[in-house]
Parts: structure tokens; sequence; C-alpha cells
């Protein structure tokens, strides 16, 4: 009998003599019914930890996070258009040591899942019962020759982690003359925030617009089209930033001459004065040992998000390998932490885990720096597929850009910051 | 431009939602509560946890469940214009769209 089966049966002997008022017991000094670990602090995991405690307060809930802050991704590329600010897009995590979350700054450096402990880079390593993997996303630059080096990484920012990059890219597309040319390249699809990218464009070409109008935006997308709202990023290209932004489908940067600032695509060589390749990426690297799907994503279950090489793993948020039509983003991280919050819970208290999830998304994107858009989407576990998938009749895009939705963008943002780490 | 120094009023909601004795923390839930608990979760993502909205969206906690009910199904139905909530009532059925309304409805919050 290993611990956690010990404790079930003390639980449901408790349980069945009637004696117990297992409600209570969180005040009491007692041990916990559980321990879980969460690593990783951003949407997903913040979400997760949270979640945890609020609907299961005896379970002793550890969230590791290597940064101080959290600092939102959705948002951010408004700091590259000039007209928010880095800090105003940045919580601390105090927010969950009040729901009774312990916060260890650290970095996880390796899961031993025999012996079922976090090890990490300074303190000592972690026990759990249960586990929730959110490492969100690692960068692939062994795909892109000549950006190998930290040294090369650092004069070409993928600015696609919000912090110290993002503010470094605002400072050089301000340094950068009127008439210059600014690059951006996407990798293929799956990638983190399908629409990012073509929000980071327009927001930009807004910049531009209003500040160096002579100024030209080059998108390089890798995938045969806009992989995200395609009409309605099409359509503000081509009406309000007309001469400024230009998209080239089917463009994958295959190699990157530093030298000579020129990207090589697979037809054509391309010169830039500023680039920013956001490059092909995995699952976090923590999450390695649980990678299944193209070498790249982490095969999860989807009534509870359970790891399928390893059990007692559960793994949310950028790194898995989705369900179909389930886009890599904040709020769907957010929804993925709360089924497998309430899965953990359930396992851990021997209940049946539900078999009818439902959760969905909202993705809020500015095509100027006031005006966005959104796409949504809600999805039900198909027990036939046994997968998520999305509910037909529901969901769609906006019929167009508009300032009320730019303001609920904004919203949108405040309340899952709060949702997640308030 | 909406500008955000709110770190001081996500730091006092925080405090209310961990000193509330919420309807979520029941640990003996029975399957069904569990289940309507985390479809409202759901929602949470806009509307922050338990419905309380910090601003900007509608507070859902402890509305009328009838209110709720019938603006759900207005949006479903697109009798109330909307910009994204019809999208996203058309994806739950009657039944879920009344639990949930009454899920929030029962959510208890300081008069």
């Amino acid at each position: 009998m290993t611990a956690l089966d010990r404790r079930h049966f003390l639980l449901a002997a408790g349980a069945g003599a009637g004696s117990l008022a297992l409600s209570g017991c969180a005040s009491f000094s007692q041990r916990p019914l559980a321990r879980v670990v969460v690593i990783g602090g951003g949407y997903g995991g913040a979400t997760a930890a949270k979640y945890l405690k609020l609907w299961e307060p005896r379970l002793e809930v550890t969230l590791v996070e290597r940064n101080e802050a959290f600092v939102s991704c959705p948002i951010s590329n408004l700091v590259l258009a000039g007209t928010e600010r880095i800090e105003n897009l940045t919580v601390r995590y105090d927010g969950l040591g009040r729901h009774g979350v312990r916060v260890v700054r650290d970095e996880a450096v390796a899961i031993d899942y025999e012996r079922r402990v976090v090890r990490l880079a300074r303190g000592d390593a972690l026990p759990w019962d249960r586990l929730v993997v959110a490492p969100g996303i690692d960068f692939l630059y062994s795909q892109i020759p000549g950006l190998e080096s930290p040294q090369a990484q650092e004069q070409v920012l993928h600015a696609w982690r919000a912090g110290p990059q993002t503010v470094e890219l605002r400072r050089r597309l301000e340094a950068m003359p009127d008439g210059g040319t600014f690059a951006i390249s996407i990798p293929r699809a799956p990638y983190r925030c399908p629409p990012g990218p073509y929000e980071r464009a327009s927001v930009v070409a807004d910049y531009f617009r209003k500040a160096k109008p002579r100024s030209k935006l080059l998108i390089l997308d890798a995938n045969p089209d806009v992989t995200s709202k395609p009409a309605l990023f099409k359509a503000v290209w081509a009406e309000r930033y007309k001469g400024i932004v230009e998209y080239r489908p089917n463009s994958e940067l295959v190699e990157f001459d530093l030298r000579n600032r020129t990207a090589r695509l697979q037809v054509e060589d391309v010169k830039a004065d500023l680039f920013n390749v956001i490059p092909p990426q995995r699952a976090g690297r923590i999450a390695e040992g649980l990678i299944t799907v193209n070498r790249q994503w982490v095969g999860v279950e989807f009534l509870g998000f359970e790891s399928q090489k390893i059990p007692g793993v559960h793994v949310i948020g950028d790194a898995i390998a989705a369900a179909p039509a389930m886009p890599k983003s904040g709020f769907m991280a957010n929804n993925h932490a709360k089924v497998a919050a309430a899965a953990v819970i359930a396992r851990i208290t021997g209940q049946p885990v539900s078999e009818s999830p439902i959760i969905a998304n909202t993705c809020y994107s500015f095509l100027t720096t006031t005006e966005a858009v959104h796409v949504a989407s809600v999805h039900k576990y198909d027990p036939k597929q046994k997968t998520l998938v999305p509910v037909p009749g529901a969901g769609g895009l906006s019929p167009g850009r508009t300032e009320l939705e730019g303001q609920y963008a904004y919203a949108w943002a405040r309340n899952i910051w709060a949702d997640a780490l308030g | 431009m909406p500008q955000f120094p709110f770190a001081r009023r996500l730091a006092a909601a925080g405090a209310l939602l961990a000193a509330s004795t919420s309807p979520v923390a029941l640990a003996q839930a029975t399957p069904a509560e569990r289940e309507v608990r985390t479809w409202a979760a759901s929602c949470a993502a806009c509307h922050n946890t338990e419905g309380r909205s910090l601003g900007g969206m509608p507070a859902l906690a402890g509305r009328s469940a009838d209110d709720l009910y019938r603006a759900l199904i207005e949006f479903r139905t697109g009798k109330r214009p909307a910009t994204v909530m019809h999208q996203h009532a058309r994806g739950y059925t009657e039944d879920e769209l009344r639990r949930i309304a009454d899920w929030f409805a029962s959510v208890k919050i300081a008069r």
C-alpha cells in the first residue's frame, strides 16, 4: 500500500463510520489529504494551483515558478506598438498565497517519476502524490542554422515570452529609421497563440503608420495562409496598412545569415533592417520525458489532462498535443487547468472523474491599437472519439473590428489575471 | 487607452474570495455539483472566479437564477444582442445553461 492509498483507506473508513466531518479538517494542522506539485505559474499552472486549493482546501499545493512575477503574453503586442507598458501586464504571485498555495521561486530541473519528486535548481526536492506540469513552450533554435547560439538569439529576438525581450524589441522598433523594413518570421503551426504574430504585425503597422509611415512590415509565414482569423487580418492590412504590410505565405525560414541581416527562405533571400523570428516550438523542457507526439508535444487524455505516458501526471496549456481545433492560448490553458484540477481532486478523494467536461475559448486580437476582434469556440467531450471536440453551430468570429471589443479584450485580461492569480 | 494600475484591486478581490464561505469549497460536493462547478469555472476566464467580475464584464455571482437563464437563452436564440455570448451560449444545452445559471445564483456575495 502506498502512502496515498493508506490515506484513501483511512478517509473511506472515517467517512463510513460517520465520525469525521471531512470539511472541518482544513482548519486543523493535520496531515494534508495529498501533496500536489504544480510546475509553472503561467495561465495554466497558476489557475490549477488556485483552483486545487479553492475546491479542496485539504490538499497541500506547491507551485514552482522560476520568475518573480507573471507577465502576460496577451496584450504584450501593444507594448511593441507603444501604447501599453510591460509593468501593467505584470502580476505578482502573492494572491496565490492568500488561497493557501505555497509558491516556491525556483526552477524545476528534473522530474523523478519513480520516486515521485521534482528536483529543483536550488531548493530541496519536492515530493508529490499527483503532479501538474504546465511548462509552456521551448524554442527549437536547432532548426534554424545561424541562430543556434545565445549571442545570435540576442541579436534576433523572439519576444514570444512576454518580458525583457518584449521591452527590448520595442526599443529596437523605436530606433529603426523611418523607411526601414521590419520582418516577422512565423513558424509552422502548431505554435503558441495562433493569431498572435498577425496581431503583432497589425499593431506594429499601426505604430509605423503614425510614427514612421515610409516603413515596411514584412510577414514571412511558414504556413500556406494566415492561420487564424484570416479574412479579418487581411482586410485591415489591405485597407488601413496598405503600402506598409506585405504578407508572404509559404515562406519558411530555413537559415539566418546574421552578418548580412538576411533570412534564407526556401525560395528566396530576404533582407530587413530589423527581424523578429518566432522559432518553431515544443513543450517546455521539463516535460521532455512526457512528449509523445511528433517529438514536440505531450499527449494527454481529455477528461483530466492526464499524461498518456505516465499516470498521476497531468499536463496542461501550450505543452499538450491539443484536441481538434483547440488553439494554444492562455484562455485554453486556464480552462484545461480547471478540468485537470477537478480530475486531480476526484482521483485523490476516490470520486468518479466527470465524463462530460465542457470548456471554451475566446481569443481577442487587436487590429489597431484600440480596436479588436475575437474568435470563440466551445469544446465538449465526445466519448466515441475520446477527445474534446468543438460544438457545431457554436463559436465564431467577430464581423469586424470595433473599439467595444478592444475594451472587452482589456476587461478579459483583467478578469483572467484575477481568476488565475488573484 | 485603458491602463492597468489594478494590482491593489486584484489583491482586495483575492482577499475577499479567500475569506468568503464559497459554495465551491464544499468537500462533499456531489458528482453533479462538481460537474456544474467545473462548467461554470470556464466562464470565470472572462467573468472572474465565481463570476465576481472586476469590471468590464458583467458580474454573475449571486444574480437571480431566472435572470441569468433568460439572458443565456436569449443569447442562444439571438434575441439579445451580443459580441460573443451568442457564440458561447449555442455550445450548451438548455439544461446545461439552467444548471450553470443556478450555480452562479448560489454564489454568496456581500450585500
